[in-house]
């Protein structure tokens, strides 16, 4: 049977990695280079980044290494490739075939869509025809609204009054081959999963769900795990600020039954 | 040398990490004549059987590997759709010829498969049904590798086979014989496990 997968998600500003909360607020943590080796040593299942950049400005400041800067997502990415033998996903600012394309050629074996997948749902059909189901997921950012979740994209910014549910089978009915959720209202809250919504998301899709937003330490991890059948658990900050904190998460599922490598 | 063979079909950059991030001398196969400069040749491939055979066709690449793998005896690694294409035939969209360096036939997970998504796609645990020289030094906790794929190898003869994962149903993923070996998984996406199979087979 295939493991669950524990994800670090890493979100990128203008070339530096950093500590997301509510979708708004941005703190930097790190160099993304030296970020990825760190992961890479920790041999995690797989890593998604998120550019949330607003321009196209990229300025990897140099560090106590010796890192030349970058000037582009694809110098990022094939740099990224080098240091890291797991699936790497990328998102953020996809809007064309033509920008996927440059992803996948950089060295991303996976894109995630949110914004673009709402806007161009023929983009999700296109690019699974090109790339295979297995390379596209398709990301959505959810707040819940008088308890029901709903659907907003632009960095979680407009509210598209379609229920998370039922995008997520418009989603699968595309050609999308992951689902990757993330609580808007989690995130950097450190208050846990919903794993209500997520419970419903994975029973309602016969795609593997990625969840995110919320975690505050790795039981949180083994609750979403014994609560739903998610396939993937993701967390960015919590990865960020804690020594050791993945591997140390993975002792603690595998102590708790759960079926991860 | 280990030549990884560029017939259009996915993306080989990260193969070409993986090799150089262990220091094993490698380069990008572009045509038939190149194949001469290698001791070792890796066959990747993401995508669909028959237009990667269309390719090699066309690419002039299938004697050349024919005279490598059966006249010189040298050594060739298929990953993925890769070792797909080392059997004899799959049922991919239509029935297509492969390399036939390997008897048997290349199937649909989905006519096996009823419960379980397809792609087969995460990291699944090895079951070692043979002795692996590729396995060398990667013990059983730690032989759990990253698969992709939505076909499924089916060796004629199971001597052939060194290891199988269970997805519903056991099904092989590792093969070997002489100087043929076969991943249907990613060792260059499989973190340490991974990049010690590269490792042995740059050393077989």
């Amino acid at each position: 049977m295939v493991k669950t997968r524990l994800i670090p998600v890493l979100y990128i500003k203008n070339g530096l990695i950093v500590r997301s909360e509510d979708f708004s607020y941005h703190q930097n943590i790190g160099n993304i280079i030296n970020e990825a080796s760190r992961y890479n040593e920790w041999n995690v299942d797989e890593l998604i980044y998120i550019d949330i950049s607003r321009t196209d400005e990229y300025d990897l400041r140099r560090d106590d290494h010796k890192i030349k800067s970058y000037s582009s997502k694809q110098e990022i990415i094939t740099e990224i490739a080098r240091v890291c033998f797991m699936p790497l996903s990328f998102g953020g600012g996809i809007r064309s075939l033509v920008d996927i394309d440059i992803l996948i050629k950089s060295g991303a074996d996976k894109i995630t869509l949110n914004t673009a997948a709402f806007e161009n749902p023929q983009l999700i059909k296109e690019s699974a025809l090109k790339y295979g189901s297995q390379a596209i997921v398709a990301s959505v950012d959810y707040r819940k609204i008088n308890s029901e979740a709903i659907v907003f994209t632009n960095f979680g910014q407009t509210n598209t009054g379609v229920k998370l549910l039922d995008w997520v089978i418009e989603l699968e009915k595309l050609g999308a081959g992951e689902i990757f959720m993330n609580a808007i209202d989690r995130d950097g809250k450190a208050c846990g999963y919903d794993t209500e919504t997520i419970g419903q998301v994975v029973d309602a899709s016969k795609l593997p769900v990625i969840a995110c937003g919320g975690a505050a330490d790795e039981y949180d991890f083994v609750d979403l795990a014994k609560a739903t059948k998610v396939s993937g658990i993701a967390a960015g900050n919590m990865f960020h600020f804690t020594e050791r904190s993945y591997p140390r998460a993975k002792q603690t599922l595998k102590k708790n039954g759960i079926n991860v490598r | 040398m280990i030549g990884i063979i560029n017939y259009g079909m996915g993306n080989l950059s990260s193969v070409k990490n993986a090799l150089d991030y262990l220091s094993i001398p490698n380069i990008l196969v572009n045509n038939p004549d190149e194949i001469n400069s290698c001791s070792k040749l890796i066959l990747p491939g993401v995508g669909a059987f028959g237009l990667a055979m269309h390719n090699l066709h066309e690419l002039k690449f299938i004697d050349s590997i024919l005279e490598f793998t059966q006249v010189k005896q040298k050594a060739l690694l298929g990953l993925c759709l890769g070792m797909q294409l080392l059997f004899d035939s799959s049922c991919e969209h239509g029935t297509h010829n492969g390399l036939s360096l390997i008897k048997g036939v290349v199937k649909n997970l989905n006519d096996s498969v009823k419960n379980l998504p397809v792609p087969h796609m995460g990291w699944n645990q090895l079951i070692e049904t043979n002795k692996s020289t590729l396995l060398k030094e990667v013990v059983k906790e730690e032989q759990i590798m990253y698969f992709v794929h939505s076909y499924y190898c089916c060796a004629s003869n199971k001597e052939q086979v060194t290891a199988q994962v269970n997805y519903e149903f056991n099904f092989d993923v590792m093969i070997e014989s002489n100087n043929i070996f076969g991943c249907q998984f990613h060792p260059e996406k499989s973190q340490k496990s991974g990049l010690q199979i590269l490792k042995n087979f740059a050393q077989v």
